[in-house]
């Protein structure tokens, strides 16, 4: 051990104030009282705004929702847009943006913790809650685009009387387990990251009711050192596992593209394409969530502003993947010398759709995203919030230009055709959005939406080797 | 209540107090205790003694399980059960199967992963005696609770409350078996 006058010596080489990581939770609360903000919300009256909010979601998810999923399902897909050529319309659209929403929840709550990033602690439980719920969003979208919804059960290596099985050579089919893999990993990991916060829950409990849920939820967590030993490989292998998920749920779905034969969907640049695409998007989402959650809830002090700046960098960087990606396309279309490839590429600068690749994909997902550079936007909550509603927008495009751009204009003018989504697009596309916020506003409001042992763990209060953890010489301040 | 004695219990106040304490407690040789926090603790689990967790080999063992009955249930699917020529190729081949097995291995490891860390620390378990104490609550709030087990050899009521005293624990309270 160094004497004390050379850690004086060591600390003075400390790095200056502008250099320090901004800490974790501002304002230093003592555990206990951070303890009592973390639950403070799940606990409390529900709040007005919550109201206001979760009804006309509600409704959305309650009545929209139902009515065109039934009216689908009972009388067929024709009720869609889609028909012949545009096969894949809203709905594979849909299902591409909200798979691409999960990503980013995934990212950040487990690729963020095998990089040991602190600071994802208090937002990867939201990130979590974000990719459970738009997964199964998601997943509903190719189960009713079968047409034959009854029929389902087709897709699953299940024993019947037909004698008929899967044929596994199908990206199609790697699509129904990955899909659905993704959805079960993630709610798995969600919910065992919520184990030690159901006990706190329990613990803080004033009524009867309240402790027999959340008793029952943390199933005799007691927190000691043999379970958290346990609990914390468990949560490290989990947490490897759904980094993995990450690459291989998009880059699936950009394969059922990519194996096609259709010019602007045959590329080998497709899954990676998707990956990034996913988790840009998923930016988006995980923004408007942040920025207004933290405001509506109180959490200044703990999603701090240089948590928001860090996701914005993040941001940038998957958008500036993705705009190298675009660009690629457009080259190798050229490069390619394959007519058809470079017919499309042309018409999606200059044909029916160039509206929207122009000036919605084009210019947000190029445009709007560099304005990410600068510090002040970074740090200023209104600018990022408009900035990630139109990341949401403009990755939607995206997806818009890449299945119906592709398909309406193919090999043979006498195929061509257009595409015009009807209101049973519309309504189902709204009724997912309110399922999705629905259960959203439900999760913030029962369940421990910051991870509260998580959080409390990377504070300088919960390490035994520094100052305020209790440890005396030696320790770093 | 009069019934038999489950153990000690003693509060500490900070991650590095407890730490401390616990080095105390396992140098005078108990063997049957556990430290209960609100968070993982860095340095606990060289002090507890504990090795690797199994539970990633729980994780590897449910994960190579998952892979390998999909890769035989593909077989069986497209080479025995239902064999159907597509793009000429061969019925059954080992790489095609990759991706299918490969996203079930992670299920698989995903459902180990939490099954083992439930089997290790034999939960669901919906009882236990500390949970009868009031400020057993504490520990997931923001106490550092050390429990000394009346079945280790050690245990002695007046000389480990000492123990406990020495390492600078508060409110050492006796914990009671349920009747």
């Amino acid at each position: 051990m160094p004497e004390l006058a050379n850690l004086e010596e060591l600390r003075k080489l400390a790095p200056p104030a502008e250099l320090r990581r901004a800490p974790v939770v501002e304002g230093s609360p003592g555990l206990g009282a951070l303890t009592d903000k973390l639950s403070a919300f799940a606990e409390g009256r529900i709040p007005l705004w919550w109201w206001a909010a979760f009804l006309p979601a509600a409704f959305a998810a309650m009545v929209v929702f139902p009515v065109c999923l039934f009216y689908q399902v009972f009388t067929g897909v024709g009720v869609w847009g889609n028909n012949h050529p545009v096969m894949w319309g809203w709905d594979i659209v849909n299902f591409i943006w909200w798979v691409g929403v999960a990503h980013a929840g995934t990212l950040i709550s487990a690729m963020l913790f095998l990089t040991r990033q602190h600071w994802r602690t208090t937002i990867g439980r939201m990130a979590e809650a974000m990719t459970v719920f738009a997964v199964a969003m998601a997943g509903l979208y190719p189960a009713i685009h079968v047409g034959r919804a009854w029929f389902d059960w087709f897709m699953f290596p299940i024993p019947n009387s037909n004698s008929m099985w899967p044929q596994f050579r199908s990206p199609l089919m790697w699509d129904v387990f990955a899909v659905n893999t993704y959805l079960m990993v993630s709610s798995l990991f969600w919910f065992m990251g919520m184990i030690p916060d159901f006990a706190v829950l329990r613990d803080r409990s004033t009524t009867r009711i309240r402790r027999a849920i959340f008793s029952f939820l943390a199933m005799g967590w007691t927190g000691s050192a043999w379970q958290w030993h346990n609990y914390e490989k468990a949560y490290v292998v989990l947490c490897g596992l759904c980094t993995l998920l990450v690459f291989t749920v998009s880059s699936i779905v950009g394969l059922d593209f990519c194996t096609a034969q259709i010019a602007g969907w045959h590329a080998t640049i497709f899954p990676l394409y998707f990956v990034i695409g996913a988790v840009f998007c998923g930016f988006g989402m995980m923004l408007l969530l942040l920025i207004s959650l933290r405001k509506l809830c109180h959490l200044e002090s703990i999603i701090t502003l240089a948590h928001i700046e860090k996701v914005a960098k993040l941001t940038l960087v998957s958008g500036l993947c993705i705009d190298y990606i675009y660009a690629m396309e457009f080259f190798i279309a050229w490069y390619s010398g394959d007519p058809y490839e470079r017919w499309v590429f042309e018409h999606r600068l200059f044909g029916h759709t160039y509206f929207v690749f122009g000036c919605l994909m084009y210019g947000i997902n190029v445009g709007v995203t560099q304005l990410l550079w600068f510090k002040k936007v970074r740090q200023n909550l209104v600018w990022l919030f408009i900035i990630g509603l139109l990341i949401n927008i403009g990755m939607w495009t995206e997806r818009f230009v890449i299945v119906v751009g592709s398909l309406y204009q193919e090999f043979l003018p006498a195929n061509w055709g257009q595409y015009m989504p009807t209101i049973w697009d519309v309504g189902l596309f709204v009724g997912t959005l309110g399922a999705f916020f629905m259960l959203y506003l439900l999760f913030v409001k029962f369940l421990p939406m910051i991870p509260i042992a998580e959080v409390k763990g990377v504070l300088p209060q919960g390490d035994p080797h520094h100052r305020l953890g209790g440890a005396k010489e030696g320790g770093h301040s | 209540m009069n019934g038999k004695v489950y153990g000690l219990m003693a509060e500490f106040a900070t991650p590095a107090a407890v730490l401390h304490a616990a080095e105390q407690v396992r140098d005078a040789g108990y063997r049957r205790w556990d430290v209960f926090t609100p968070f993982p603790i860095h340095g606990l689990d060289r002090v507890m003694g504990y090795r690797n967790s199994l539970v990633g080999w729980v994780a590897l063992l449910f994960g190579a399980g998952a892979f390998l009955s999909v890769v035989g249930l593909i077989w069986f699917a497209n080479a025995w059960a239902n064999p159907f020529i597509v793009g000429g190729k061969p019925m059954f081949s080992p790489p095609m199967t990759f991706v299918p097995a490969y996203i079930l291995l992670i299920l698989g490891a995903a459902v180990g992963a939490l099954v083992g860390m439930l089997g290790f620390n034999q939960l669901p378990r919906l009882h236990h005696p500390l949970f009868a104490k009031k400020r057993f609550e504490l520990a997931t709030r923001d106490k550092f609770i050390i429990v000394i087990g009346a079945n280790d050899d050690q245990f002695s009521p007046a000389a480990t409350r000492r123990l406990l005293e020495t390492a600078g624990g508060a409110h050492i309270e006796t914990v009671e078996e349920p009747e």
